[in-house]
């Protein structure tokens, strides 16, 4: 079933193509010929639009994980400028599942830690695909205490399966390790951005996500398990994470409206894939006027603020007993 | 996270309520009389094995008898995702609630363990596997408030299955709430002791099980962020005798002791008279 939704995503993407060569040749035929074509382009752009609108979690989940995706990697490069790698938790070693440093934002000094997957394969396995050990986790702390101390802000970008389920990340104490970042992030005195690029897994994701904005990329997820996951344990078939997808209310909107997260950043129809140049620019404008309005702040309104914004989270009720 | 309730189903869920006299022990396989049991704090006399235990029960073996106050009990779960898998989650919700009586997986309150007053937050697998919604993050942050504003020490014994998945991205807010809590009330020179039962999984450990100026263990709990079976399927290779049981994360220095559940009340009151000791001399 996965692989038929898979297909899907690949038939949407075709018919996005066609789509969109149809409409460059009656625009061409258009100025060519010097006939008014702009009606067949307005239907051919509102059937593009519907195909779009329709798009469902699982389709989202599957253009979040796509891989042509753009990467941590690729926004820290075209967003930034001298970017510095700071590298190693100082105890056991770097996990590059983690990739974090100083850089400047329009000439603005800022740290950014990031979780990227990796593109080759060779990467893909230097990166681990993106699921740090609790090194990773205690590198990212690390390098925040460090904007701290030097009164820079912190730019977070998402985009991780979840933590990485292993023997030895188990041993050198994963779980401890999410939970200092979760308790020492809410206390950081600088502004703190997150931005979840792709694919935000769980505690992994959460683990650098204690934010005071938490932006999403459109086609982009945040759940609290994979839906295959949550359709292998509550649905008993792992086969139903398309319907698990659905249920989670994972996207964007869904979180949007959830209040969970501040800001939808807007992708190119059809993903940021299709043009990353574009995504990477908005994702660069959300950055400044954020961090224009956060940097504003002084730091007990920053730390007072975001204990407030995560302690409203939560829908609950009071029982008569 | 919660990926792992599947493999956690307790073994006693089904004899949960013996039907007789007599209880057969997981750990030995003897049969023991249920009085006996009962009297032993569920612990058998023969190889030490830890039954799962009710949280009412759990507090009464903590706390001097009749100073518990139970505070927050009203605080309950909704059902934001109007989520449904096999059955529809408010239903499932209100199941759990009407077998327990209790509104979630955790009961919070004060009482005095020797002459010390502490906040309690202790919770129970027997609600939906001491999963973590709204309501458990809800309560255990306002005890956590609560141990602050009163300069209390707090206690909080887990056992979780992980993350409720049901109520997707407000349960794992929740992590990150009731961390923040906890940052604030250490900021405040408080002492907050974790104490660990079979089994403690997924998000649960991954924020407040995990830090506590004192972590403690019953013997031989599950304590882990992924569970063996996820592990298992990651690395496909068979996992060591005793991975992620209390004894190997002492050995690994994740937590600080393993203390049998006859014991446990003793080294609680060792603990906080140890902290509240110097107050004494100055008044």
């Amino acid at each position: 079933m996965a692989e038929n939704i898979q297909t899907n995503l690949i038939n949407l993407e075709e018919k996005l193509n066609e789509i969109d060569s149809q409409i460059n040749k009656f625009k061409q035929i258009s100025s060519d010929e010097g006939i008014k074509l702009n009606e067949v382009v307005e239907i051919l752009e509102r059937k593009k639009l519907q195909l779009l609108d329709e798009l469902d979690a699982w389709q989202k989940t599957l253009i979040a994980r796509h891989k042509d995706r753009p990467l941590a990697s690729d926004y820290i490069n075209s967003v930034f400028t001298g970017f510095t790698a700071l590298c190693g938790d100082r105890h056991i070693m770097d996990d590059h599942a983690i990739i974090s440093g100083m850089a400047y934002l329009e000439g603005r000094p800022v740290v950014v830690v990031a979780q990227d997957k990796g593109r080759t394969t060779e990467e893909k396995v230097l990166r681990n695909f993106g699921m740090p050990h609790p090194e990773g986790y205690r590198k990212a702390m690390r390098v925040m205490k460090f904007a701290e101390k030097f009164d820079r802000p912190i730019i977070t970008f998402i985009d991780t399966p979840g933590a990485y389920p292993g023997i030895e990340a188990e041993e050198r104490g994963q779980a401890l390790a999410i939970a200092e970042n979760l308790r020492d992030m809410s206390q950081l005195t600088v502004p703190v951005l997150a931005v979840v690029l792709g694919e935000g897994g769980s505690g992994g994701a959460l683990a650098l996500s204690v934010a005071d904005r938490i932006l999403m990329l459109k086609y982009s997820i945040y759940s609290v398990i994979s839906p295959e996951g949550c359709a292998s344990i509550l649905f008993r078939d792992a086969g139903k994470a398309p319907l698990a997808a659905a249920a989670l209310k994972l996207t964007a909107d869904d979180l949007y409206k959830f209040k969970i997260i501040d800001q939808i950043i807007n992708e190119p129809s059809g993903g940021a894939h299709r043009d990353p140049k574009s995504t990477i620019e908005n994702v660069k404008a959300a950055l400044i006027s954020n961090l224009d309005d956060l940097c504003k702040k002084d730091k007990n309104e920053l730390v007072k603020g975001r204990y407030k914004k995560f302690r409203e989270m939560g829908v609950f009720c009071s029982f008569e007993n | 996270m919660g990926w792992f309730s599947k493999l956690l189903v307790p073994d006693r869920e089904k004899s949960k309520v013996p039907q007789g006299l007599w209880e057969k022990c997981p750990g030995c396989q003897r049969v023991i009389y249920k009085k006996d049991l009962e009297k032993n704090l569920w612990v058998c006399a023969q190889c030490g094995y830890h039954f799962k235990i009710s949280a009412r029960d759990r507090i009464n073996s903590l706390v001097e008898p009749g100073s518990f106050t139970e505070m927050f009990s009203d605080v309950g779960s909704q059902d934001p995702l109007e989520f449904v898998d096999t059955e529809k989650y408010c239903e499932r919700y209100k199941k759990s609630r009407e077998k327990s009586k209790m509104n979630d997986a955790c009961i919070t309150g004060s009482a005095m363990i020797g002459r010390n007053k502490a906040a309690l937050g202790v919770m129970d697998f027997y609600f939906m596997g001491g999963s973590m919604g709204s309501a458990l993050g809800e309560k255990i942050t306002l005890i956590t408030e609560y141990a602050t504003a009163n300069r209390l020490p707090l206690i909080i014994v887990s056992t979780s299955g992980g993350a409720r998945m049901q109520e997707g991205i407000f349960s794992l807010m929740q992590m990150a709430k009731t961390s923040a809590a906890l940052a604030v009330h250490a900021k405040a020179g408080l002492m907050f002791i974790s104490v660990l039962v079979d089994p403690t999984t997924g998000g649960v450990t991954a924020s407040y099980s995990m830090l506590g100026d004192i972590i403690i263990a019953e013997p031989n709990a599950l304590i882990c962020f992924a569970g063996p079976r996820v592990i298992e399927q990651t690395i496909r290779q068979k996992l060591p005798e005793g991975f992620q049981r209390s004894e190997f994360l002492l050995k690994h220095g994740i937590i600080d002791m393993v203390v049998p559940r006859s014991e446990m009340h003793d080294k609680l009151m060792f603990i906080l008279d140890f902290i509240n000791s110097n107050q004494r001399t100055d008044e």
